[in-house]
């Protein structure tokens, strides 16, 4: 059963332009227990969808949807406090800058306390042995000393693991993971992945994995949506998706990796930039800058049209019989 | 920057952003207060600059005929004096439009000089870690810890009673204030790549200091330029008023002020209409200040 | 340690830059009554590099890569070891030389965002260093600096424009061809893309490519992404706690890693190809404080392999299997 469910989710911010619309008619499903990788360049609006799905989007933002539900719970219906109600204790999320997602002027053991306090309760001594066997979880060697520890005497990696500890404090069933790698450096990156992955799998709960570097997604994702200028573009099975995409654009990414084409002298770069909020183009959205386009992509924008084990927003996929 | 727009061709940049000038004034437009705070003090500024045409009379003439008499729109009024006249017969419209070139000036002439003498101290103090910095900034600390007129009166007493001394006074009043702010900038400007690239070409200091950093630092600077200018104003009058500045027949505000003091009782606009003016200009450069800080300061943006 | 150690792959060009036995140490005051603590962010680096080629320096966050880059590029001087370009030793002593020295080497920084000046045009960005550098006429210097903006392809009219007004891709082209604008024979490129999205990314680097061709460049290429190293480089140093622990020819590391820590590195990296994949040994722990480095090799507390013998000798840089590496048991652990 679908743990999360989105159909056509549109966020647009107010700006002194007019409007502007960050994510267009995205549809995404996280399954029970799934790892769901989220892939795009910066600007294709994957933060902005997990924030719409928290309630967390900015005041000058629109949020739209043909449906948005949790468990079973229309979000759409709800209003902001039974919402907060379910989305509060059922989805966490972790962040991209570990260092700043922690208050500097409190303790780690004083946050972590805070948050298990308002959701669960309990006595002082209770608290403290429920917040060591958490740091213990996420990898925290000594978690009786650092629970008396301030942010800025923490590693980068270390306060990632208590953000994930703070995350998981409730027993969510779903985590929004948003660059939680990003600032890391590699061995402590794929620490943090593993940690991540061994939590899910163990706690059986889904993740959504919002990233910008195709490796992580590859190595650790399910299903994969690839998003490009505020569009869901391509929506499948992480290995098909890596070994054989449909979309042009997931096709011109991955040969634009370094690691794809050992070798060669020259790297095969996507022409052009990624459109800004305010200068889309007509038809297809990645139309001036693909290699395949044909008139009929400059007409109106493809719809999300199906393929082999999910969806592809392309007129004239690749592979395509 | 027209050249610039001009520049952008339609197809290719559509979504390039506006240029700073142009976002400064969409942020600034939004603040009602601050934009009428900019129309009072261009108002002042073209009454400073053309007080010789729109005065009705010379601001020192003596009218014998008409000691104290009242505003036009009182009992006893005429139109030859809209205003009226104070105790010697001057007349109070004419000496008010005097005073604000005489106020304008003081403005200009101390920030100018605050300005010049505290970023040099600023950008020094900055670029020097070390004895230099801490001897600067101590300086500027010592006089910080001096209650502002206290010190102002320090320094007239030094020089002498007179305006061009209350001006050199004040401005060693808002000097501090300036240095402190250049060093902050420079300290945060100083560890972006754009310093470092310019010192791997070769820019030698004086470089570096005013063209290469300075212009990033003008941001605060100017804001702090702004509401510095009401300070001046109003320390000036202060000294004026204690007979330490300006000197009669000088039209200066406070001046003004402090000479018609024995008059409240009798014609209260000898005394408040200089107050007023006082009053206007020193709240139309606060809010014009607080607009360019809301206007130029990212932290505060939405 | 002596330059003549390192690795001779194919030496295509004069030798631009000789570093000997490069250190770089700070001393921190630790409070009040702690007393003075010594950081030796550069600790014994020695590489040659040769003009067209690129030398990459891998490491993380506190490996004193950007520290190595601060002394190569003069902006501070070495605490020990000695530093020569084109044969000239630039701490000498001699202002002029060093001042000379100095054009000679130029860098390309990691943030597009914060490496140009925000209240100058491109335009005066790029002349700034021929106004400083050349008694140039101002219309000769609007020809090169149009000239380069076309080398690395950007339009003329981007000339009269301001850096907010270009995206991190050709910000970072503007700071490519700033770079050049003294003809310079070393760039060192400080993590140049890692701030790109990949699509732009690629284009970058395959600027750098191009540009190293035309202009016979050598660049001392910083990173801590193995798979963009992997493309660009032709010898590799990596480094751990200021310290080299394995230096070569790149095909030969990442093929055939002598030590644990260039291992460890080459299996975090994630991969989209199932098949390029190794077996994550994880690499326990993070990096140990630069302010008190563990005793013996730097890199046993987070060791797989370490033995007894590692938490008390230093391992020497020595030859194995045509690299250097620092490592007691390099022939033992060949992957």
């Amino acid at each position: 059963m679908a743990l999360l469910e989105i159909k056509n989710l549109s966020v647009a911010f107010a700006t002194h332009g007019g409007e502007v619309r960050a994510v267009e008619g995205v549809d995404l499903t996280v399954d029970e227990g799934q790892v769901l990788g989220i892939v795009g360049e910066s600007g294709s609006g994957k933060s902005v969808s997990s924030l719409a799905v928290m309630g967390l989007v900015a005041a000058n933002g629109r949020v739209t949807a043909d449906r948005m539900s949790f468990a079973g719970h229309d979000l759409m219906k709800l209003g902001p406090r039974q919402r907060r109600g379910i989305t509060g204790r059922d989805v966490a999320m972790i962040f991209q800058e570990p260092m700043t997602s922690l208050n500097p002027c409190f303790t780690v053991g004083f946050q972590l306390t805070e948050g298990l306090r308002t959701h669960l309760g309990g006595s002082r001594q209770e608290l403290r042995r429920r917040a060591v066997e958490l740091l213990d979880q996420v990898g925290i060697p000594d978690p009786d000393t650092r629970l008396g520890a301030f942010p800025h005497q923490l590693s980068g990696g270390m306060c990632q693991r208590v953000m994930i500890a703070m995350a998981i404090a409730c027993n969510p069933r779903l985590l929004i993971a948003d660059e939680p790698t990003t600032a890391l450096d590699v061995t402590i990156q794929r620490q943090i992945l593993e940690l991540l992955l061994d939590l899910q799998r163990k706690r059986g709960m889904a993740l959504i994995l919002i990233t910008h570097n195709m490796g992580v997604v590859a190595e650790t994702a399910h299903r994969v949506a690839v998003m490009y200028a505020g569009q869901v573009v391509e929506e499948r099975p992480a290995a098909e998706l890596f070994r054989h995409p449909r979309h042009p654009y997931t096709a011109a990414l991955l040969e634009a990796l370094p690691e794809r084409s050992a070798g060669q002298r020259r790297l095969p770069a996507i022409p052009g930039m990624v459109p800004g909020l305010g200068d889309r183009p007509e038809g297809c959205l990645f139309n001036p800058r693909c290699g395949r386009v044909r008139d009929v992509c400059r007409a109106a924008r493809p719809p999300l049209l199906p393929t082999d084990g999910g969806a592809v927003r392309c007129l004239l996929p690749l592979g395509a019989a | 920057m027209a050249t610039d727009a001009g520049a952008i061709p339609a197809a290719a940049h559509s979504a390039a952003p506006p240029h700073p000038l142009v976002e400064f004034w969409r942020y600034f437009r939004q603040n009602k207060g601050a934009l009428a705070g900019l129309g009072v003090i261009i108002f002042l500024g073209l009454v400073a600059i053309f007080a010789d045409v729109l005065a009705p009379h010379p601001p020192a003439e003596q009218f014998r005929d008409a000691l104290l008499r009242p505003p036009v729109w009182q009992d006893g009024g005429t139109w030859r004096f809209v205003l009226g006249t104070d105790d010697i017969g001057r007349d109070i419209l004419s000496r008010l439009t005097h005073g604000a070139r005489v106020s304008m000036a003081v403005g200009v002439f101390v920030i100018a000089l605050g300005l010049l003498v505290g970023v040099v101290l600023g950008l020094t103090a900055g670029f020097f870690s070390g004895p230099v910095d801490i001897a600067i900034m101590r300086a500027m600390d010592t006089l910080l810890a001096m209650p502002a007129l206290l010190l102002a009166i320090v320094v007239v007493a030094i020089l002498g009673p007179g305006l061009f001394n209350a001006m050199l006074a004040v401005s060693v009043v808002v000097l501090p204030g300036f240095a402190r702010l250049t060093r902050a900038a420079v300290l945060t400007e100083l560890s972006k790549d754009y310093v470092t690239a310019a010192r791997m070409t070769g820019a030698r200091l004086p470089r570096l200091m005013f063209i290469t950093v300075l212009p990033n630092c003008l941001a605060p600077l100017i804001v702090q330029a702004t509401l510095g200018f009401s300070t001046a104003i109003l320390d000036t009058a202060a000294l004026g008023f204690l007979g330490l500045g300006a000197q009669p027949p000088t039209p200066e505000w406070g001046t003004m002020l402090s000479d018609a003091l024995q008059f409240i009782q009798r014609a209260w606009w000898v005394v408040t209409l200089p107050g007023a003016a006082i009053l206007l200009t020193v709240l139309a450069f606060n809010l014009m200040g607080d607009g360019l800080r809301d206007a130029l300061d990212p932290k505060l943006k939405r | 340690m002596v330059a003549a150690l390192a690795p001779k792959t194919g030496a295509a060009g004069d030798v631009v830059i000789e570093a000997v036995d490069l250190k770089r140490h700070y001393d921190i005051r630790r409070g009040l009554f702690r007393g003075h603590a010594t950081v030796r962010a550069v600790d014994g680096i020695s590489f040659v590099l040769a003009a067209g080629r690129t030398l990459a320096i891998v490491g993380e966050s506190g490996s004193g890569k950007s520290t190595l880059a601060r002394v190569v590029t003069l902006i501070e001087p070495p605490s020990g070891g000695t530093l020569k370009l084109m044969g000239r030793e630039p701490f000498s002593g001699d202002a002029t030389a060093q001042r000379e020295l100095r054009r000679a080497v130029q860098m390309v920084f990691q943030d597009p965002y914060g490496s140009l000046n925000p209240r100058r045009k491109v335009g005066a960005i790029l002349e700034e260093p021929l106004i400083i550098n050349t008694p140039m006429k101002a219309a000769e210097r609007r020809k090169r600096a149009l000239a380069m903006l076309a080398a690395v392809n950007l339009r003329p009219e981007h000339y009269n424009r301001y850096p907010h007004m270009f995206s991190g891709g050709q910000r970072q082209r503007i700071a490519i061809a700033r770079a050049l604008m003294l003809n310079p024979r070393l760039v060192v490129a400080d993590e140049p893309v890692s701030a790109l999205d990949i699509s732009i990314q690629a284009q970058v680097l395959n600027l750098m490519m191009d540009l190293q061709e035309q202009f016979n460049l050598a660049y001392l290429f910083i990173s801590h992404d193995l798979s963009v190293v992997r493309h660009i480089a032709n010898d590799v140093l990596v480094m751990y706690l200021g310290r080299p622990v394995e230096h070569g020819p790149k095909e030969l590391l990442f093929t055939q890693p002598r030590h644990p820590y260039t291992m460890a590195l080459l299996a975090a990296t994630p991969r989209v190809d199932p098949g390029q994949r190794i077996d994550p040994q994880i690499v326990k722990g993070e990096l140990p404080s630069p302010l008190n480095p563990p005793k013996g090799c730097a890199f046993h507390t987070r060791c797989p392999f370490a033995q007894d013998r590692c938490k008390v000798d230093v391992p020497a840089l020595r030859t194995v299997d045509g690299r250097l590496t620092a490592c007691h048991f390099a022939e033992q652990i060949a992957g």
